[in-house]
């Protein structure tokens, strides 16, 4: 912790949990669709999120994320109007999904080429975020450290080929959590490495070349 | 290295080196942080700037929040503040809370603010550093120091005792943030780093118990209100602890208690809207004009 967690952040009420935490959980949908705007998204409001999000913005909150916008971005409160103007289809659903975090919310996604994902995640608190699943597979980070989510298919020396890659061309990087899950065997995997220093953009693209990796993401520390 | 786990390491340090707390704190989160000190200051600076912009928008006459429950409070205050030539308080007090009203109200609107510590208790801090910077002239650089010596106390609150509503109640985070803006203010008056801790002391103490009980849970009734009775709170003891009236309980033993009280305190009274004004007949109807039934 130092002063600037506690005097700080600069970001758009009106709760850290239901507005600050939304934006943030919105920005891992826009780093797994690359930034890309969507044609449809059902975004799933759940527990206390489908409660009080209305008074909170949180819906606003997480479809600003979802179009890269930051916490502190003042486009938040327009959110509705602004996706509706980019030809973004969404709705919201308001409905429990059994056990999870009271904030917790899921952004399913349609890109316009049809390529379809999903993030479900909670606001736990202080603007701080968990990601329980990512396009349904389990993950299991809460942005304290960075992270990397690295997307692959599940075939042999794909991990070692990725901490190879860290170990001699980022050799500074130390990881301090992994984490490995997979629909089944030889489909589709996710990598959760979370390391200490936040590493180099160049990373993410060096990773993506690997062969069987068919995305990585950085999810930064708050 | 200072570890920030308590009020009297940090006072104690300031004073034996004969540097203002913020100085003190300045240097160690510049070497915690491994950047240099202007880039600190700038940070800080921006902050304050953001809590400036709050303070101007909030006082809009037709502010509203997201609910629709609140809004324009600072507008009428400062209506009022100017035909009354002050009202009860007089004009400088009048004016700081005008300014918490309206970064509270500024936060309820979806407006941007720093939280400080937390956006529910946003106006505190602003309403009081803003009004010494604006109304009596004090230079920017003590200011931010200032807000240095905050976020330090501030650090040492939440490792002891916490700054959530849901984890300790309202004391957690309107306590804190007077806590916090007693001793700001008590350096800014040139207080000694001793008279900072007892002006935390004063302001934690006198808030001990005060419970989170939002209506239909939204940051907006009593939050807005309570960011005024925190900042009187803040003036108060930082009056006192520069006239000399030292608390009897030192601050750290103030926070050990605020940490024990929001233990002891039911779930229903931390932020779930389960109790207290959220509760009430009326409370109960507000929340459903939102929500619906």
């Amino acid at each position: 912790m130092n002063v600037f967690d506690i005097i700080g952040p600069i970001m758009i009420g009106p709760s850290s949990s239901h507005t600050a935490g939304a934006v943030r959980l919105g920005r891992v949908a826009n780093k797994l669709m690359d930034g890309q705007t969507p044609a449809r998204l059902d975004i799933t409001l759940s527990g206390s999120f489908a409660r009080t999000g209305r008074g909170h913005g949180t819906d606003r909150a997480l479809l600003a994320g979802i179009m890269g916008y930051h916490s502190y971005s003042e486009e938040i409160r327009d959110a509705l109007a602004i996706a509706s103007g980019r030809g973004i289809d969404y709705r919201f659903i308001r409905r429990d999904i059994p056990d999870t975090h009271p904030n917790t919310a899921r952004v399913e996604y349609v890109l316009p080429n049809g390529e379809r994902g999903s993030v479900q995640g909670a606001s736990i608190g202080g603007g701080n975020i968990r990601v329980d699943l990512v396009n349904d597979m389990k993950v299991d980070f809460n942005g304290d450290s960075h992270t990397l989510l690295v997307m692959h298919l599940d075939r042999p020396g794909v991990i070692a080929s990725v901490t190879n890659l860290m170990r001699w061309e980022y050799s500074e990087l130390n990881i301090c959590n992994f984490h490995l899950s997979r629909e089944r065997k030889g489909g589709n995997a996710i990598m959760t490495i979370e390391v200490d220093s936040r590493p180099p953009d160049s990373l993410i693209a060096d990773i993506r070349r690997l062969e069987n990796v068919t995305n990585a993401l950085l999810i930064r520390r708050l | 290295m200072l570890k920030y786990e308590s009020i009297r390491e940090i006072a104690d340090a300031a004073a034996e080196k004969g540097l203002r707390i913020g100085e003190l704190v300045l240097h160690d989160q510049a070497e915690a942080m491994e950047q240099p000190e202007e880039e600190l200051l700038g940070r800080m600076r921006e902050n304050f700037a953001v809590m400036r912009q709050a303070v101007e928008s909030g006082q809009n006459r037709d502010l509203r929040s997201m609910s629709g429950l609140t809004g324009g409070e600072a507008y009428l205050m400062k209506q009022y503040a100017a035909r009354s030539e002050g009202g009860l308080c007089g004009s400088f007090l009048a004016g700081a809370v005008v300014r918490a009203l309206a970064v509270a109200g500024t936060n309820a609107a979806m407006g941007r603010i720093v939280a400080a510590p937390t956006a529910g208790s946003c106006g505190i801090l602003p309403g009081c550093l803003v009004s010494l910077y604006e109304d009596r002239g004090v230079d920017e650089r003590t200011i931010l120091l200032s807000m240095f010596t905050a976020g330090a106390f501030g650090m040492v609150i939440a490792a002891k005792a916490g700054i959530s509503g849901a984890q300790g109640g309202c004391q957690a985070e309107c306590g804190s943030a007077a806590g916090m803006a007693a001793a700001a203010l008590t350096e800014v008056m040139g207080g000694t780093p001793g008279q900072c801790a007892d002006a935390c002391a004063i302001a934690v103490a006198c808030q001990l118990g005060l419970v989170c009980d939002p209506v239909a849970g939204l940051v907006e009734i009593p939050c807005i209100k309570r960011n005024v009775s925190g900042l009187m709170i803040a003036f108060s003891s930082a009056d006192l602890a520069l006239a000399g009236v030292a608390p009897k309980i030192p601050a750290d033993e103030c926070i050990d208690a605020m940490r024990e009280v929001g233990g002891a305190m039911p779930v229903s009274l931390k932020e779930t809207a389960g109790g207290g004004l959220a509760a009430t007949p009326t409370g109960q109807k507000l929340r459903e004009q939102v929500f619906g039934e």
